[in-house]
């Protein structure tokens, strides 16, 4: 190995190599790109053929989601809208091993784990038409608001975890109260502020939260490289707790890494650091081209990984899947795609007064002065148009 | 109770009765455990209600206003010390774009009961960034309600409206004042709602509007101006985001003339938003524009010459000679 001339120790470059488009040897996987089941020694774990047969659905239905979102945009229907591709076997996996009683932060882009969760995809769809900034109730769902400014939320999630350690419902032993939370980032949200001290915050404090980071390895046009020298995981111990890399592309392994880390917080034994390794097949959001900054070697090397085709190669080898579960999930999905559209374009827009509401719990007369006066105004053009 | 107090006592006294009230308030910020904070403003708060309650929170103005959201989200009423006006910065984000948003994203169903107490404007002699009155940006958040005390009784009662409301609310104390004078806490009476400013003194040939660490200015003035045969009637606005304008308004349409003092910038501060309105509401009463005094359009000095920098007594009262002269 070589020693830096400086004598502060080696060489990051050296030891760690350049970027690893294979995820390197500590990647957890449990599905090779090719289908073969493989195993890990310390997370592995059997999966039913309904659980197989779950995750599955779940992805085809949540890329479903997206082609059709995408497709609104193009339409006019929408204003912009992140794109998931490639990226829904972290989400799946991660949501699929929430229980009810959990609690997730979503950024803008965790369509699957909202899937999961129970949120209506047209829900989704709000907040990018522009007709709300999120309409479902996160208390209902155990699912937040999306959060655009990027990695604000790993802090809710961590205070949201600290609110539990206070509830006493961490550490108990009963597995229908013990409960977590987890924040959901990109690995360009790795390098704000608000993340640091999330991780500082949750260490201090061991927080019962899973940091979960989907390292899609781009940030809009900035790579990975730009904001980390090491892997991301391995951060984690700076802090103070552990991390993993999972295969975020295997929906088998993501479940059972995120499973065990939300064990270990539901257990009281504080925060882990999920990096899901993976890659953005789609642009960053609709008004994004990738085609100015990375190359198309990439992308077609990922889309060999694709999580879908994996889990679907390996569960028909096995006899877990066949023609006429393939077919039924893709009526299913059609069936999605048609119900998105029409609804998408029968949203109704807010009303303009609708943007005085809620402004504050308790309101102010300023505020409903300046409304009535504005309603005031917008009955002169009514009088005037009669 | 009933017994001599000072700002500090009073909001500590304030904090305790809040915390003794609801199992769901709960104080965080850096040194407000063992140390009491470094004002001493939450003294023995944590010996008495425990470190779940009280939490000692690590260096970090964004992790203490973020994670506060999340608690808020999970059903508790932070109440978060920044522990100097000038250190809220790494927080703004938070505070601008989460805790006043959530509400209005989320269509009520998040709401953000938080405090968040800072300790704020000059006259201590302190460093750089430990003198700044941060309000306006604050006032200028739709979301956000904002409340300066200026005295021991209002920081008694007005720390505990605002842990109270359903809202968060930026809560200014005036920092040089938290060990300056002792008053008269009498729990029998009654309190002003939160959200309202009071004529402190009575007067009629100008209205004086402050809040903070000014209103002992504005007083004092409005004594010294009593001597040469003027009479000024001082007003604490006390809430500066909603801003109570009805007292101000009856006051100006009597006196016909209005000066604002602030510690904060005059460019685009409270004292603009305040001339606005009241020439807007009471243009035919007016006798003279309203002016403004306050710090300059620097940054905050260094502390040898911050005198210069703040409104004093002898400024406020040129600025009422030149309404007078109008
Ligand atoms: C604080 C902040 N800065 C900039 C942006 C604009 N922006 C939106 S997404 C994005 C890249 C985020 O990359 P990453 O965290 O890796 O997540 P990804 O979108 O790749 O999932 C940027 C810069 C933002 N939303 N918030």
């Amino acid at each position: 190995m070589h020693v830096s001339h400086h004598g502060f120790g080696p060489d990051l470059v050296e030891v760690f190599g350049p970027s690893q488009t294979d995820g390197g040897p500590e990647l957890v996987q449990l599905l090779t790109p090719e289908g073969e089941r493989t195993h890990h020694p310390e997370f592995d774990r059997d999966f039913s053929a309904e659980e197989l047969r779950g995750f599955y659905r779940d992805m085809v239905l949540t890329r479903r989601i997206d082609t059709e979102a995408t497709a609104l945009q193009r339409h006019g229907e929408l204003g912009i809208w992140a794109q998931l591709l490639g990226q829904e076997a972290a989400q799946i996996g991660a949501g699929r091993a929430l229980r009810p009683q959990d609690h997730v932060f979503p950024t803008y882009r965790e369509h699957g784990v909202a899937w999961c969760r129970g949120v209506d995809p047209l829900a989704l769809l709000g907040l990018f038409r522009g007709v709300d900034h999120g309409s479902w109730d996160p208390a209902e769902f155990g699912f937040g608001l999306y959060t655009i400014v990027i990695g604000a939320q790993a802090l809710h999630a961590t205070g949201y975890a600290m609110g539990m350690q206070r509830d006493g419902v961490v550490g108990t032993g009963d597995p229908e109260r013990d409960a977590a939370v987890v924040a959901h980032f990109g690995d360009g949200a790795s390098s704000q502020g608000d993340v640091n001290e999330a991780f500082i915050f949750a260490a201090s404090y061991q927080a019962p939260v899973v940091f979960f980071c989907q390292n899609n390895q781009w940030a809009i046009s900035e790579p990975i490289e730009r904001q980390s020298r090491i892997p991301l995981y391995q951060r984690a111990l700076g802090f103070g707790f552990p991390g993993v890399r999972v295969d975020g592309n295997d929906v088998l392994a993501t479940y059972a890494v995120t499973q065990a880390a939300l064990q270990r917080a539901r257990d009281g034994q504080g925060p882990t650091l999920v990096e899901a390794y993976t890659y953005r097949m789609g642009a960053h959001t609709t008004t994004d081209d990738p085609t100015r900054y990375r190359l198309s070697d990439d992308v077609e090397r990922w889309k060999l990984k694709d999580p879908i085709s994996r889990l679907e190669v390996y569960m028909r080898r096995n006899g877990l899947a066949d023609a006429e579960l393939v077919d039924a999930v893709k009526e299913e999905a059609d069936e999605l795609g048609h119900r998105l559209r029409e609804g998408c374009k029968a949203m109704p827009d807010p009303r303009a007064l609708d943007m005085f509401d809620h402004v504050y719990a308790e309101e102010t007369e300023e505020l409903r002065v300046q409304r009535e006066g504005y309603a005031a105004y917008l009955a002169t053009f009514e009088e005037a148009g009669r | 109770m009933s017994e001599q107090i000072t700002l500090a006592k009073g909001l500590n006294a304030g904090l305790r009765k809040a915390m003794e009230g609801d199992p769901k308030v709960l104080v965080m910020g850096e040194d407000v455990g063992k140390l009491g904070g470094v004002f001493r403003i939450t003294d023995g708060l944590q010996k008495d209600f425990g470190e779940d309650r009280v939490i000692d929170s690590p260096l970090a103005e964004s992790g203490i206003v973020g994670t506060a959201v999340g608690l808020a989200l999970r059903g508790y009423r932070p109440v978060v010390e920044i522990q100097f006006d000038g250190f809220v910065y790494p927080a703004y984000d938070q505070i601008v774009c989460q805790v006043a948003k959530m509400h209005y994203r989320s269509k009520g169903r998040s709401p953000m009961p938080m405090v968040i107490r800072i300790p704020f404007g000059g006259g201590i002699g302190a460093v750089e960034h430990h003198s700044e009155s941060p309000e306006a940006q604050f006032a200028h958040t739709p979301g956000l309600k904002v409340v300066a005390c200026s005295n021991p009784v209002d920081g008694y009662w007005m720390i505990q409206q605002a842990i109270a409301c359903d809202d968060p609310v930026i809560f200014l104390e005036p920092k040089r004042q938290y060990h300056a004078d002792k008053v008269l806490l009498d729990e029998s009476i009654s309190p002003d709602p939160l959200f309202s400013s009071r004529v402190v003194r009575r007067g009629e040939h100008a209205t004086l509007l402050a809040y903070g660490p000014t209103v002992k200015t504005a007083l004092a003035a409005a004594d010294a101006a009593a001597v040469e045969g003027k009479s000024l009637e001082v007003i604490d606005l006390r809430t500066l985001s909603p801003l109570d304008m009805g007292p101000v308004l009856d006051s100006v349409r009597r006196t016909g003339r209005a000066v604002v003092a602030h510690e904060a910038h005059v460019n685009l501060g409270l004292g603009a938003e305040l001339a606005a309105r009241i020439t807007e509401e009471c243009f035919y009463s007016l006798e003279a524009p309203v002016l403004r005094v306050g710090g300059f359009d620097t940054p905050y000095p260094a502390s040898r010459i911050e005198e210069e920098f703040l409104p004093d007594l002898d400024r406020v009262l040129d600025a009422v000679d030149r309404s007078l002269d109008y």
